[in-house]
């Protein structure tokens, strides 16, 4: 496969079971909260202040759809633009565990759980991960886990 | 009317195609990995072109799935019914994206309720059990999880 003018600075090796990989940060802001909710969850309380605050969520809160999306953006700018990533099949679970509000700052870590070579493909490698997100108090806010493809940066000889 | 004779049922929510413009308007925000925002690095890679972000294709079920609720509301009006009231997921598991979903696809979306669970700790509210699944042009299943929401129940 052809790879970007230089190589990842990431591999599957690199994805070593205990390690934590920061998550940076990230802003989640009322306008971007609206603008997600009009486009994909219009539910009055990802809409609007007032609803929000009457709702059991307790503010203009973001679309659990929305907090994922902004998970994979923090994810993609810590450590995956820059990884031999081949994708994910899918994820095993998302965990919504407490309201993301406009004003928050998330924060996130990811822990690797597992890492095992394909079998069928000797450049391949899948790795399972755990993600946790965080607001500014260190709540937890979400959590989820799911195992992602990376190629590997020497591939191990039949 | 009551709700238990949706159990059981696959219900069809709706189709959504998806183009170019807005696979790419999505990932640039949200996954901008080269085989979502690049049509040329697309072909290059091992899904062979240009597909939506996951998590794209999950955001137009959800909007499908609440324009599904909003018609059930307006219909529950128009019988003269009191409506239910729809609250918030606890989160999904099992979330399987089986085939790539390629600009120009047109994929329609399904969900099916299997149980409706009262909540002891939210009086008035229950737990429904779903599962969903979206299917491409030619019947391919392209996505599946299983997902939770609130709801509570008139009366």
């Amino acid at each position: 496969m052809k790879m970007a003018e230089r190589a990842p600075r990431y591999a599957y090796e690199d994805f070593v079971v205990g390690s934590e990989w920061s998550l940076g940060s990230k802003a989640v802001v009322a306008e971007e909260i609206i603008d997600f909710a009009s486009q994909f969850d219009p539910q009055p309380f990802h809409l609007d202040e007032a609803a929000g605050k009457a709702s059991i969520l307790g503010g203009l809160a973001a679309s659990g759809w929305h907090t994922v999306s902004m998970f994979m953006r923090m994810l993609c700018d810590a450590y995956l633009l820059d990884s031999t990533s081949q994708g994910a099949p899918g994820i095993d679970f998302v965990k919504w565990k407490h309201p993301v509000l406009a004003g928050d700052t998330l924060t996130g870590r990811t822990t690797i759980l597992d890492q095992r070579l394909s079998k069928s493909k000797p450049s391949l490698g899948f790795v399972k991960m755990h993600h946790d997100l965080f607001n500014q108090d260190g709540t937890l806010v979400c959590e989820l886990e799911h195992t992602a493809m990376f190629s590997l940066r020497e591939p191990v000889q039949a | 009317m009551s709700i238990e004779q949706y159990i059981g049922v696959e219900r069809e929510l709706g189709t959504h195609r998806f183009t170019a413009d807005e696979i790419i308007k999505f990932a640039a925000k949200y996954d901008p990995q080269r085989f979502h925002v690049d049509p040329e690095a697309a072909k290059n890679s091992n899904f062979g072109g240009l597909c939506a972000s996951g998590w794209h294709t999950t955001a137009i079920w959800m909007r499908l799935n609440v324009e599904d609720m909003k018609a059930e509301l307006a219909a529950a009006a128009v019988r003269g019914e009191e409506p239910p009231q729809f609250g918030p997921s606890p989160g999904f598991e099992n979330l399987k994206w089986l085939k790539p979903v390629y600009a120009g696809d047109t994929i329609r979306f399904t969900r099916t309720l299997h149980a409706l669970r009262p909540l002891k700790s939210r009086p008035g509210w229950s737990m429904m059990q779903m599962s969903s699944a979206a299917y491409n042009q030619n019947g391919d299943k392209v996505l599946a999880f299983d997902s939770a929401a609130l709801i509570a129940l008139p009366g």
